[in-house]
Parts: C-alpha cells; sequence; structure tokens
C-alpha cells in the first residue's frame, strides 16, 4: 500500500514527486509511457513565464509568479539549463499599447518584479532585429528559458533517488475507493494507495472522472514549432511574445537554453489525447505570424518541426484542487504550467495535509543533482573529467559535442532510457543541426552495448518506435 | 612542438591534401580524425563508381579511400584517430580530445580544414505529419546497412533523388526491401543520370518529379504511409494529387550542407551560396594558412574532384610553410546569369600556373550553351556545353594569360543559352 | 533505334542504338561508351557491391564486390550466395571471397582492409 500514487509523469507530477519525496512516505508514479516527460512537457515553448498575463487573484496567476521566483535557484540546484533573460511584449499599435498598459497593471498586482514599459527606441536597442513597426513593448527581466525536459526528468530523478518507485509504462484504467484507500487498475495490475494525484495532463479529466463528477473538460490543442538552427539565435536576445488578442495569444521568438531560435506556437483544437502530427498550414501560419515581430528569420536554417497538445481547460484557470475525497486533481495545466510547476508540487503538499494526510520531513532527503554538461566545462575541468572517466574523451554528437561518458551516464541514470530520444532529452545529443543523422546510429550502439541487448530491440522513442528492421545476410531472398 | 600543417579530418579529402603537402615537401604533418579510421564517409560507400579520373579505373569508397591510405603507410604523416577537434583558432591552435591524452593543444604552422559536409534533414525541408521512427537521411541508412549491417525498413519511399539516396534505392533493393518510390520536388533529378539509370531504372523504381511528400503517417510510433502530392512550379502542393504509400520508412535524400562549425569558430570569411568558406584560387581561406578543400568548401558529386581540390589545398600548404609569400590584392570571381556560386571565389593572378580551375554550378537546366568569363563587357574565354544541370558540378579551366589581360578587378562567369 | 544513357562513367551521355545495323552506337564520347551500349542490349551486366558477415573485426560486416560485370539477371542469386559467408579477421582488400560466383567466372572480393 502507497501512501500516494501519483498519476502521469510530466513537469507536474514529477515536480509533485521531488515535493513530496522530502517527506518520509511512500510514493509511487504511474506513467504510461516508457520513459517520463513524454507529453506536453517535452513539446512546449520552453519558457518560465513572469506571471503579468494571468488574471490576478486566480490561482493561476499566484502559482506563476512563485514558480517563476522558484525556477533559478531549482536549477542551479538541479543542474537544468536555466537562463533569466526576461520577456518582451511587443505592441504593434496604439490599441496594442493599451493591452501592454494593461498587461503591466495585471503584472504589477499579480507581484511580477522589475517591469518595464518599453518605447520603440528602447525595444530597438535591446532588440535590433524586431520590425520597425514595433510602438512600445512590456518588459519583463523575471522571465526565463529552461529545458522543460531536463526540468521534468531532474524533478523525477531526485524523486527516485528519494525513494519513490517509478512505474513506467502502467496506464491506468480505472480507479476505485475499496474501504479506506483507493486500488487504481493499471495493465500492469492493480495499485494500492491512500491518496492519489491526478497529474494525467492531457488524460487528467479522464482520470478525474474514474472517481469523481464531471465538472471540467479537457480540450486539447495543439501547437506548431519551428527550431532554427544556432546561427539563427542572434534574431532575439529576450523572449519576444506578441500581444494576446481576440484571435490568439500571438506567435512567440525566443533563444532556447540550447542556444537555438524556437518560433512557435499556433493553436487549433485536437480531438482524443491530442494529435501531435505538423501541418502545412499550421507551420505556415507560424512563419507569417513570427514576420510580424522578426521579419528577418531564414526558414532555410530550420533543424526541426514539432508540435505539442496543451491540456487546455473550457475556462482560464488551472483545475487544482481535492475531486474527492484523499483525491488531489492537479488538471487542465495548460500555460504557463511549466513556469508554475514547482509552486504548483507545494500546493499540492497543502491540499493533501487538507485531506488528512500525516507528513514528516525527511532528515536529509536529495535536493540536489549533478550533471556534467562536457560542452560547458572550461579547458581544465574538461581534461579533469576525461582523465577521471576516458570516455568523456569520445565524442559522439558532433552537432552539440556531446561525449560518450554524458551518453553512459545517462543510460545509467536513476530512470534508465531505453530510446534514443531518451538519451537526447538527458544528455542532449541529436538536437543539434543533423538532428541525429550522424549520432542516432553510434548512439543506439552504446544503448545496445551497455544494456546487453540487441540493437533491433533499441527504440526510437516511445514503445513500438523501433528503428531497426532485420539483420542483413539472414534470410534467405525470395 | 609545432607542427608544419595539421589536416582537420581523415575523409577522402584530408587524405589528398596530407599526402600532397607531403609530396611537396612538408614532413611534420598530423591528420586529426574523429572516427576510429581512416576513410570518412567512403567506408560507408561501399558502391562502385569512384576513381575513374582520379585513378582511370572504377574503385568502390573503401578502394578508393584503401589508395589514398596505402600512399601514407611509407610517409612519416601522423595520424590521430578517434579524435575530435574542437576548435581552431585564429592562430593556428588545434583543440582536441580524446580518450587518451584527453584535452591537448596543438600548434601549427598552417591547417587544412576537411571536414566534409552532413545530410539536410526532415527539419530543414519541414515535411509536416507525425513525427515516427523510420525517417532517415539516406546516409544513416547507409551506414546501417553497410557497416552495421542492419535494414532499417521493408517497404521504402525515397525523398530527394541526390545520389545518396539513388544509390541506397538499389542497396535495399538488393538487400531484400521494397522500394516503392523515389520521389523529387524538383522537375529534374539532383544526382547523376548513370544513377538514375543504375540505381532506378534497373529495378523497376518509379521516380515521380515535381512532386514531395506532403503528409507522414504512423503507428505504435512506426511510420505506416506517406502522402505523396504534385507540386505546381513555385513547389508548392497541389490539392488532389495525393498518392498514399503504405511504407515503413522514408528516406531523405535532400542535400548536403559542409560541416563549417569550426570555420565559423576561427573567424574565417563564408559564403553563403556555398555554406563554405570563401576561399582562394589554392584554396587559401581568409586566414593566411588556413586552408579548406572538399565537401567542407562546397559540395561534390564526385570523390574525385574533392581528391583534385585537396591535393591543390596540400600544396598550397606546404608552399605557404616553406616558401612565404606577401600577401597581395585578388581578382573577385563573380556569379553572372545562370550561375549560383564559384569555388574560387577570389583569385591572385600571379599565383596561377597556368590554367585557373574554376568549379561551379548552374541554377537551373541548360540545353546546348555557352559559358562564358568576361572581365566587364570583355569575353576572355568560353566553353560550350550540351547539356548542364544544378545536380552535376561543372569545371572550367581559365588560362594565365587571358587572366593577365583583365583590367578590373572582377571576372564574371556567366551561362549563355545557344 | 534504342536510346540509351550510358553509365560506365558520371558524364551520363546519351546513346544511341541502332539494332538493325550490327548495334551501331552513336552519341557516346568514348570507346568504352559503344561498348557498353551494345552490351547493354545484348547481355546487361553490372558490377554487384554488397556485404558479408565479419567475425572479430571492427565492424559487423566487410564490403565486397564481384571482380567483373555480371549478368544483370543473376545479381539476385549472387546476393543469395552472399548470405552462406561469413569472413574472419583480417580480412585484405582483394581477398576473394567466392571464387567463380554462380557460374559468372567473376568473384567476390573483399574490397576493405577489416
Amino acid at each position: 500500500m502507497y501512501d500516494i500514487a501519483i498519476i502521469g509523469c510530466g513537469v507536474i507530477g514529477a515536480a509533485a514527486a521531488f515535493e513530496l519525496s522530502k517527506y518520509k512516505l511512500n510514493i509511487a508514479v504511474l506513467e504510461k509511457e516508457n520513459d517520463v516527460a513524454l507529453g506536453a512537457s517535452r513539446a512546449n515553448s520552453a519558457i518560465i513565464h513572469a506571471g503579468y498575463d494571468p488574471e490576478p487573484g486566480t490561482l493561476m496567476a499566484r502559482l506563476n509568479v512563485q514558480g517563476c521566483a522558484m525556477a533559478e535557484q531549482l536549477c542551479k540546484d538541479l543542474s537544468v539549463p536555466y537562463e533569466k533573460i526576461g520577456s518582451i511584449v511587443l505592441a504593434f499599435s496604439e490599441s496594442e499599447m493599451e493591452t501592454v498598459k494593461e498587461l503591466y497593471r495585471r503584472g504589477t498586482e499579480n507581484g511580477v518584479p522589475d517591469m518595464q514599459i518599453l518605447t520603440k527606441a528602447e525595444v530597438l536597442a535591446m532588440e535590433p532585429e524586431v520590425s520597425d513597426k514595433v510602438f512600445g513593448a512590456l518588459y519583463a527581466p523575471s522571465a526565463g528559458i529552461v529545458g522543460p525536459w531536463e526540468y521534468t526528468i531532474a524533478f523525477a530523478e531526485v524523486a527516485v533517488q528519494n525513494g519513490v518507485e517509478m512505474k513506467l509504462r502502467t496506464r491506468v484504467e480505472g480507479i476505485e475507493w475499496v474501504d479506506d484507500h483507493y486500488v487504481i487498475r493499471t495493465n500492469q495490475g492493480d495499485v494500492a494507495a491512500k491518496y492519489v494525484v491526478n497529474a494525467a495532463g492531457v488524460n487528467s479529466g479522464k482520470i478525474d472522472e474514474m472517481v469523481a463528477e464531471k465538472t471540467f473538460t479537457i480540450k486539447p490543442n495543439r501547437g506548431e514549432y519551428y527550431v532554427m538552427d544556432k546561427c539563427e539565435v542572434t534574431r532575439a536576445r529576450h523572449t519576444l511574445f506578441q500581444c494576446p488578442n481576440e484571435n490568439g495569444k500571438g506567435v512567440l521568438v525566443s533563444p532556447t537554453v540550447g542556444g537555438n531560435l524556437i518560433v512557435g506556437p499556433n493553436a487549433e483544437g485536437v480531438g482524443g489525447e491530442g494529435d501531435t502530427h505538423n501541418t502545412f498550414s499550421g507551420m505556415a501560419f507560424v512563419q507569417k505570424m513570427a514576420a510580424k515581430s522578426v521579419p528577418t528569420i531564414n526558414y532555410r536554417n530550420s533543424i526541426r518541426n514539432f508540435a505539442g497538445v496543451r491540456a487546455n481547460l473550457d475556462k482560464d484557470e488551472f483545475q487544482i484542487g481535492v475531486a474527492a475525497k484523499q483525491f488531489i486533481d492537479l488538471a487542465g495545466i495548460k500555460s504557463p504550467g511549466l513556469s508554475s510547476a514547482p509552486a504548483i508540487a507545494l500546493e499540492c503538499v497543502q491540499l493533501l495535509q487538507g485531506e488528512g494526510l500525516m507528513m514528516e520531513k525527511k532528515v536529509n532527503p536529495v535536493t540536489t543533482r549533478k550533471h556534467i554538461h562536457f560542452r560547458k566545462l572550461s579547458a581544465e575541468e574538461k581534461q579533469k573529467v576525461i582523465a577521471e572517466n576516458p570516455l568523456y574523451g569520445r565524442v559522439i554528437c558532433r552537432c552539440e559535442t556531446i561525449t560518450e561518458g554524458e551518453i553512459v551516464d545517462a543510460i545509467h541514470s536513476p530512470i534508465p532510457p531505453c530510446s534514443v530520444d531518451g538519451i537526447k532529452r538527458r544528455a542532449g545529443s541529436g538536437l543539434g543541426r543533423c538532428q541525429g543523422g550522424f549520432c542516432s546510429p553510434r548512439v543506439l550502439d552504446i544503448l545496445a552495448r551497455e544494456l546487453k541487448v540487441s540493437p533491433l530491440d533499441i527504440l526510437q522513442d516511445k514503445d513500438g518506435s523501433f528503428i531497426l528492421m532485420n539483420e542483413t545476410k539472414k534470410e534467405v531472398q525470395a | 612542438m609545432c607542427y608544419d600543417l595539421i589536416v582537420v579530418g581523415g575523409g577522402p579529402a584530408g587524405l589528398a591534401a596530407a599526402n600532397s603537402a607531403y609530396e611537396k615537401g612538408l614532413r611534420n604533418i598530423l591528420i586529426v580524425e574523429r572516427d576510429k579510421e581512416l576513410g570518412g564517409i567512403l567506408n560507408q560507400c561501399i558502391h562502385n563508381g569512384f576513381g575513374l579520373h582520379r585513378f582511370k579505373e572504377e574503385l568502390t569508397g573503401p578502394e578508393y579511400a584503401h589508395r589514398f591510405i596505402e600512399m601514407l603507410k611509407d610517409t612519416s604523416v601522423q595520424v590521430m584517430c578517434d579524435t575530435m577537434v574542437l576548435a581552431v583558432t585564429e592562430n593556428k591552435e588545434v583543440h582536441v580530445i580524446n580518450t587518451e591524452k584527453g584535452y591537448q593543444v596543438l600548434q601549427a604552422k598552417a591547417v587544412i580544414l576537411s571536414m566534409g559536409c552532413r545530410e539536410r534533414t526532415r527539419g530543414a525541408i519541414a515535411i509536416p505529419g507525425a513525427r515516427p521512427a523510420g525517417v532517415f537521411t539516406a546516409g544513416s541508412a547507409q551506414r546501417y546497412l553497410n557497416m552495421e549491417g542492419y535494414m532499417v525498413g521493408k517497404r521504402v519511399v525515397i525523398l530527394g533523388s541526390g545520389d545518396i539516396g539513388l544509390i541506397m534505392a538499389r542497396r535495399m533493393t538488393l538487400e531484400g526491401a521494397k522500394v516503392l518510390a523515389c520521389v523529387e520536388v524538383m522537375p529534374y533529378s539532383g544526382g547523376l543520370m548513370r544513377n538514375i539509370v543504375q540505381c532506378l531504372q534497373d529495378y523497376d523504381i518509379p521516380l515521380y518529379l515535381s512532386h514531395t511528400v506532403t503528409d507522414i503517417q504512423q503507428k505504435d510510433g512506426r511510420l505506416s504511409h506517406v502522402t505523396v502530392s504534385k507540386v505546381d512550379e513555385s513547389r508548392n502542393p497541389i490539392p488532389g494529387t495525393e498518392m498514399e504509400f503504405d511504407c515503413d520508412t522514408l528516406l531523405l535524400s535532400v542535400g548536403l550542407i559542409p560541416e563549417n562549425e569550426l570555420t565559423r569558430g576561427a573567424g574565417i570569411r563564408m559564403d553563403s551560396r556555398t555554406n563554405g568558406a570563401v576561399v582562394f584560387e589554392n584554396m587559401e581561406t581568409s586566414i593566411p594558412g588556413v586552408f579548406a578543400c572538399g565537401n567542407v568548401v562546397h559540395v561534390h558529386d564526385l570523390v574525385d574532384y574533392v581528391s583534385q581540390e585537396s591535393e591543390k589545398a596540400g600544396a598550397a600548404a606546404a608552399d605557404f610553410v616553406l616558401n612565404p609569400k606577401e600577401n597581395e590584392s585578388a581578382l573577385q570571381l563573380q556569379n553572372g546569369f545562370g550561375v549560383s556560386y564559384t569555388v574560387p571565389q577570389q583569385v591572385r593572378i600571379s599565383r596561377i600556373e597556368k590554367n585557373l580551375e574554376v568549379f561551379f554550378r548552374v541554377r537551373q537546366v541548360f540545353g546546348q550553351s555557352v559559358i562564358e568569363a568576361k572581365d566587364g563587357e570583355n569575353l576572355i574565354c568560353s566553353f560550350k556545353r550540351e547539356y548542364m544541370t544544378p545536380g552535376e558540378m561543372q569545371q572550367i579551366r581559365l588560362p594565365r594569360v587571358m587572366l593577365d589581360k583583365v583590367h578590373g578587378n572582377a571576372v564574371t562567369i556567366s551561362v549563355k543559352e545557344a | 533505334m534504342k536510346e540509351l544513357v550510358c553509365i560506365v562513367c558520371p558524364k551520363g551521355c546519351r546513346l544511341r542504338v541502332d539494332e538493325e545495323n550490327g548495334y551501331q552506337v552513336s552519341g557516346n564520347s568514348c570507346l568504352r561508351g559503344a561498348e557498353y551500349g551494345k552490351n547493354e542490349i545484348l547481355n546487361p551486366t553490372r558490377v554487384l557491391t554488397s556485404t558479408v558477415k565479419l567475425e572479430g573485426g571492427l565492424y559487423r560486416r566487410c564490403p565486397v564486390k564481384t571482380s567483373a560485370a555480371v549478368p544483370k539477371g543473376k545479381l539476385f542469386d549472387i546476393i543469395q550466395a552472399l548470405n552462406t559467408v561469413t569472413l574472419t579477421a583480417p580480412v585484405s582488400v582483394g581477398q576473394v571471397v567466392l571464387k567463380n560466383v554462380c557460374g559468372t567466372g567473376a568473384d567476390v572480393i573483399a574490397t576493405k582492409d577489416l
């Protein structure tokens, strides 16, 4: 019997597990996929929002500002790539300047620090590639950029080191209240837990309905993106937003922690668990909209497109609260969910206490994580790590300078990945301009060697995503 | 310790350059190669067709590499394999790492950059659809197949008619896969005509020109279908022309891009048309004593030309070390009508012995036509051609005696249709 | 009259072979082209390249080729014959892997030192 079962291991489930793992509790995380961070947490704008967007007085406003303030120290402690580069909301008309002022007012009320309203000249001085049609802007220096899957993985890894059981490939099929606890029916058998935390992202509505009356509906909403080669990163120094208007929230242009430029998203309702296909129309829309902010982006330097699905709700608020006895919803966590995650985790602790869970802090829980980013080390440090482990002297991903040492570290990390993309999310291999064209065969080889399995068993990503079909020189040809 | 010459990359370009520098008298030469063996991409190009120009016989990729590796055997050229160059600096320091010696900074009098190129990916051409396993660049599929011994799929569609894609169509067919189609967005093939014949036509693989992949479907994480549509003259898909292919693999052969991270890091002047360094007649870059050759400068069709160009660079590097010269003003080579780039881009006439070799590509398909080299309005020389396509690199030789007569500071290369 | 593209070299000459006049070839730029044009009608042949299994080497496959062009119709038979071969390192360039493969008179030889 677990004290708590957390359903879903995106950034919300992982942050909750991280926070709860500091207490003397018996915790399991149930994740339907073969790895953590495989939903919205791996496919988003990778922004830590400052918190001027949400309506003052909402939970969303409070958790966003609080989460944003927590991110810097957490990322430092957890060795997660993060940069506090600030964000700028661009206005392209007098009426959009009114929106900027409204956002400034909201931000002030929400407690966003150090905001400024910028004149056209100030914007262009800070962002030379922004369109000269700009009128002015809102500047929020507390906003940042983060590695979203690293953030999720770091939370989850520390939780596991603190004793949380990570049950991957465990899909929840039903939940029943039996006597004084929940029995969660999964494809891997029953899991009994006194308390349940629903962090199932785009599926959080379905999970909620297993124990409660339907009170909200998740409306999966797809956003498509471009990731540009590092040579395009000079197009923006801050995260550049557009003013939200009746047609949507606009498209952002931002540097990423990997040194690339990200452009997107559009917003389009999609069915089911969310379809992450890219579309011609979506990508064309993103290009057209982004040109309004930064007309100079050269899409010949695109290195990847992707699409993510937001767990949108039919209201402008997160669905956080007690859904049933001893059952907490962390549901409908759309943007700014990534920014709010650590604050949502603290909220979760309080809600559980409110439901009667007795919580006692561990004496010395793990709260930090060390991760070697070889590329970022000085020459002396590089020399030192290679001396300690020669595998750091062999570069496997040449675009991103990721070494065999980092890849082997990832394979033997607390939540061992089984796929080439799992390695990518941990070590950063294949994120560069050749998108794994060069290093994938080598990563696959290292994975097979370290896991002592056949290369035929290595996956690209989720279960079923086999890379290799068969060996040559075996079958007799017809 | 200072090397006379450090060659970055031990593929065909680096091998030819090192060998030629040795022949011209340099002795203290080091080749730094990131892989476990020399030869570069030739090691996975097991098909034949290499060496007809250079060796007057038809060799496979590994055999072609072998010839050059053998030439180095009795020389003092040193090789450091399994070693990655992290940076090359303006003052010719080469920062390397390997498992044995860790981080080292090596000093050289001259450097040759011969890092080759990489393949354009799905992201570069923004193919819509799902993102399952089963989408490979032709080169990575080739590595799996020819070196590791694995097939990446059983039913294959190939996007792009570049030579690697065509070669892979044949290889995968021979090894038991069904190649359903080769799809090319342009109205002409990007590969050599002989490869269309011997890789597609020999195996009845249809080539769809002016078509592209407009959707990718997946089942359980692996590719299950691709949709192919006809495109109009502006390369936009035409609705209603969709064909669906039931396949498990999409191979991409959609172009190569010179791999110039180190070049840019060194602050060398680049050419946005070639995606490589701007070079002089002897393959010297904007940093004196740093040379570049092979696919890192511009993408070649034939390794024979890579060798030819690299031998020039090797000889020039030797000359730089042994007979230092004053720098002098250069003539610019400009792209006129129909020409998308030239290599070299700059010429110091006094350094040309007899002829200036110019490599270039045309922008479109030309039938009978004339390549003209002009000094302003004055025609310097002209060259007749029966047929030219952007997929096939062109080469002309401008005689020194003609260049000596140039008055302006630029020569324009252009195409005139006959 | 049959039109072909010559595949002897990368030049890709457009050949015309006159089947009614002793397979006379025009459009070629060299003698090998003429020979190719005639052969391509009478008995088309190709050099086959593939791999065979290798044990104890840097890689698990060794590249091979036929030492001469072989009839097109035999290509898949040769591929099948290669499935039965396993080499053990060291292997050197030119080493015969299969003699007179499928009765073609050509040998299969290794194309790499491994």
